[in-house]
Parts: C-alpha cells; structure tokens; sequence
C-alpha cells in the first residue's frame, strides 16, 4: 500500500514540466516519518547490518521483533519503540526503493 | 584557485534572478528552478546540499574550507588510536553532483533581500536558506581562556589543529603528569564527548604512562550515559580518572595561563597539560543572520527547521535549539535529511508533514569498549520532544561481547555516514 503510494508520487511529479530533465528525483512527499534517519548507519558499506538488500517484510519483521524485545540487537529495539506498527512497515517500504 | 568558475556561475545567476523576478514566479523552471543556498558543508550543511539536489533544486554549498575535519572519532585522534588523515573529507563529490560549491566565507546575509553576501563581494540570491554554521567558542565565558589562550591551550572542540595540538601535549608529557579538563554546562556539542575523551585519554595514559593521572573538572552533576561511563572507569581507570562533578567542586571560575592552573571556588589545579572544553554558541553567520535568541542559539520550527525569527530561513545542526535532539552529527545528519524535504515541499507550495527524526550516538570508553544513546523525536508543543519509551542507553550488565560490537558499530557508523555526506 505504501509502495502504491510512492509510486503513484513518482509518476505525478515526473509528469510536471519542473522536473521533467533532472536525474531521477526523490519523491518529494511522503518520506515515512523516521525513514530518511536510517541511513546514518545503514549504507552501502558494511559494518552495520544492511537492510538494503533485505525485502520490505523482512526488515518490518526485524523492527517489529526487536520492538517487541524479542532478538539481541544493540540500538534498534531502543529505537523501534519509537514506531508504530504502521510507521514500521510504511518505514520498511520506503527504504527498500532504490533511490 | 578553481574558486572562480563555481563564483562567476553564482555571480550569472544572481544577475539572471534580479534581471527577471517576475518571470521567475511563472512556470518556467528548466533554467530557473528555486535556488537554495546553504552555509556550512559539515554533517549538517553537506548532507543538505546533497537532499536538496536530489530533489531537483538548484544548490549552492558555500564553506570556507576546502577540506573537513570530522569532530566524531576525533577523541580517537588525540589518543593515538586514530590517524588524523581519517578525519578529513573533501568536496569533490559533492560538487560532481552539480551543486556550486563555493570555498568563500560568508559575511553577511539579508533576510529582506534573501542575499548572502560572500567576503569576496560574490552577492548569492535565495528563495531559502540553509544555516548549518556549526559552533564557536564562547571565549568570554570563562575568565582567562580565550582565543589566544587556546593557542596553547587547546580545547579541541572544533577538530583540526587543535585535535593535533591536544596529541601532541599528552604524548611530550612526562608519566607522572597530570592532565586536567573542564566540562561546561549544557548545552554544547557533543554531550557524552568529554566522558569519551576523558575515557580515551585515562586509557592512554594507563597503557602508556601509568603514573600519570586525569581529573576531571565538570560543570554539572549528571550527563549522558553517566552509570555506564562510571562504572566503566570504576572497571578500568580506578587510579587514573578522577571525576569531580559540580556538587563536589567541579565547576571552574577562572583558568590562569601562567601555570595552566584551573580555579574553582575551592581548589586549585595544576595542569601538566590541559584541556579547556569552553561554553559555545552558533556559529558566527547565526547571528549575522539574526536567528540566534538571547541563548546564544537558534530557535526553529520542529516540522520545517524554518527559523522562528527570520523567514525562508533554516537552521540545522548544532547551532540550532533542537529540543531534545542532542547537538550530534547524527542528529545533524537526520535533521539535513528532513529539512532538505520540507524546503522542497514549500518551494512547491507544499505543506510538509510532521517529521519524525532518530539519533544515535557511540562513545568509546576503550578502544573495544563501545557504548550507545539512542532516541526517537516528534515535534510537540513546538519543540522535537522525545517519543516516551523509545530510547535510552546501552544495558547497565552487557557482557563484554556486547561493548566490543558497539565498539565496533562507533566506527562503522562513522564509515557508514561520512560515505553518504562526502563520499
């Protein structure tokens, strides 16, 4: 559902003339509250588990599990508390898109 | 050198812009899309510049310096357990993005007008700005140590000859010295940097010069991750780092050059060598740009980062008063992220939706020790508050497997985060 979503934003704003020649733009609204912070420590290089090769139900699960107390993470349970149920899974959509 | 392309192509636009601004309300935006300006390429001002771009806007990065020491593992540096070399990112990537990065400093700015004026006269026009200016040091805060006085005796706070400055007095000190560092109030950068650096500098000295010995002087009786710090100096540092918080005589009133003497209402301490961490404030630009209040910070819209003093104007970072977000890089980070999204909302006329921001900050306590802070914010009542139950610290009774993968996590986030600022 959230996937919908952004997409359907893609295509509104690709169809406007304003950005009709820019590389690629980010979707300009709707970044799932909480979503754009993940990249501070989940990246492209190692170190820190990456989530970007993981499926949008895999790193919901992961969230949901850690903010449940279950599993042995470090930070993220402390952070998935922060989250709805809702939030998760709209964050879990988002940031699997290339972008 | 290679200054002048970026200044001259800044130069052209401001003409363009003045040339045609009741054209530019029409929409004709293949050549004249919004202009944002930014000032400050640290973790705050690089990343926007970047998201800004990224979301078709026409960007300028105006920083005076063409490379960029990182204050995070910097405590690393003073130590030895860090090259310098580590610290320092460059611009060329960013500027390969298609965003004007000008290596000028900016001296003035017009809210009325939206102009920032560059030292070299380059005048650059915005339909909004981004502050992102960092701190500077208070040095008429504590009697006896300013700009001069930090000459000699480094604070370290801003990382960059002062980090290299601070190394190389512990390392020509003599075991048996005495190091001694004071901690101001909040709020300043980086809340649990001094407790890591003190950790850092009483592992040094442990390791190195056995005899030696670190007191700490601190402002206040309680700070970030304070049990996990204790205990952990109680563990590791029991004869090396002594902590004399503000209830105990902590707070200093004066520093005396001669001697490098810390003063406070009861003792006197000698420093072999020393280490003053002043109060601070937003960086210089803040106030040119009248968003600082009588804080000495700035005050901003939770869902915008807008300036509450001065319209089309954002401010991000540390100098910003960010409620409950402590003054990180992480933070920063997070904050340029949902800034760059809510000025692209309004140069679309968009309304930006309320944001939800995390930080985390690592602290090495030894070179495999690692503990952590983390929180969740949402904008209430006009300020980011903290999301009640989320957050919090490391367990008080991990297991040393945990602390080294934090240990671990400090560095790996900071490889993780300057690749998406710089890299």
């Amino acid at each position: 559902m959230a996937m919908r979503t952004v997409l359907g934003v893609v295509v509104l704003l690709s169809a406007g003339p304003a950005l009709a020649q820019q590389p690629a733009p980010l979707p300009l609204t709707k970044e799932p509250p909480g979503a754009s912070s993940c990249s501070g420590c989940h990246g492209r290089s190692g170190g820190i588990p990456a989530i970007k090769a993981k499926s949008a139900d895999e790193v919901a699960a992961a969230m949901l599990e850690y903010r449940a107390g279950q599993g042995s993470p470090t930070v993220m349970d402390r952070i998935s508390r922060g989250f709805t149920e809702q939030e998760i899974r709209d964050i879990a959509s988002w940031i699997v898109q290339p972008r | 050198m290679g200054g002048p392309t970026p200044n001259r192509r800044a130069v052209l636009k401001t003409c363009l812009l003045g040339a045609s601004a009741a054209a530019l309300a029409q929409p004709v935006f293949a050549q004249a899309r919004p202009k944002v300006v930014v000032i400050g390429g640290g973790f705050a001002g690089a990343t926007c510049a970047r998201f800004l771009k990224r979301h078709g806007l026409d960007v300028a990065l105006v920083e005076r310096n063409r490379t960029y020491v990182s204050c995070p593992m910097s405590n690393a540096v003073v130590t030895g357990l860090r090259p310098m070399d580590g610290q320092k990112f460059g611009y060329d990537m960013i500027r390969a993005e298609g965003i004007a990065v000008i290596h000028e400093h900016a001296a003035r700015i017009d809210p009325q007008a939206r102009q920032v004026r560059l030292d070299n006269g380059t005048i650059l026009q915005y339909d909004r700005l981004v502050l992102a200016p960092g701190i500077d040091m208070r040095f008429d805060a504590l009697p006896g140590y300013d700009a001069a006085v930090a000459e000699n005796v480094p604070h370290a706070w801003k990382a960059g000859p002062q980090t290299t400055l601070l190394q190389r007095q512990l390392e020509e000190m003599e075991d048996g010295g005495v190091v001694v560092m004071s901690v101001p109030p909040v709020p300043y950068r980086c809340p649990p940097g001094p407790y890591e650096r003190a950790s850092l500098i009483a592992h040094y000295l442990k390791t190195r010069k056995p005899k030696s010995k670190l007191i700490v002087l601190d402002a206040k009786d309680s700070f970030s991750k304070q049990r996990l710090f204790q205990n952990a100096w109680k563990e590791l540092y029991p004869d090396t780092l002594e902590w004399v918080g503000l209830s105990q005589g902590g707070q200093v009133t004066a520093f005396e050059r001669e001697g490098k003497t810390f003063v406070t209402d009861f003792e006197r301490y000698k420093a072999d060598v020393a280490n003053v961490i002043p109060p601070q404030k937003a960086g210089a630009i803040a106030f040119a740009a009248q968003v600082t209040d009588r804080s000495g910070w700035c005050p901003i819209d939770p869902v915008t980062f807008e300036s509450t003093l001065q319209p089309n104007i954002h401010v991000i970072g540390d100098s910003a008063i960010a409620g409950a977000m402590p003054k990180s890089a992480f933070s920063a980070n997070a904050q340029a992220k949902v800034c760059a999204e809510a000025v692209a909302m309004l140069l679309e006329d968009g309304v930006p939706t309320s944001p939800k921001l995390i930080n985390t900050c690592y602290s090495l306590v030894a070179p495999d020790y690692g503990i952590s802070v983390a929180g969740v914010y949402a904008p209430a009542k006009g300020v980011l508050a903290d999301i009640e139950g989320a957050g919090g610290v490391s367990p008080l009774d991990a297991p040393a497997s945990v602390r080294a993968t934090e240990a671990r996590y400090a560095e790996a986030w900071f490889e993780t985060v300057t690749a998406e600022v710089f890299g």
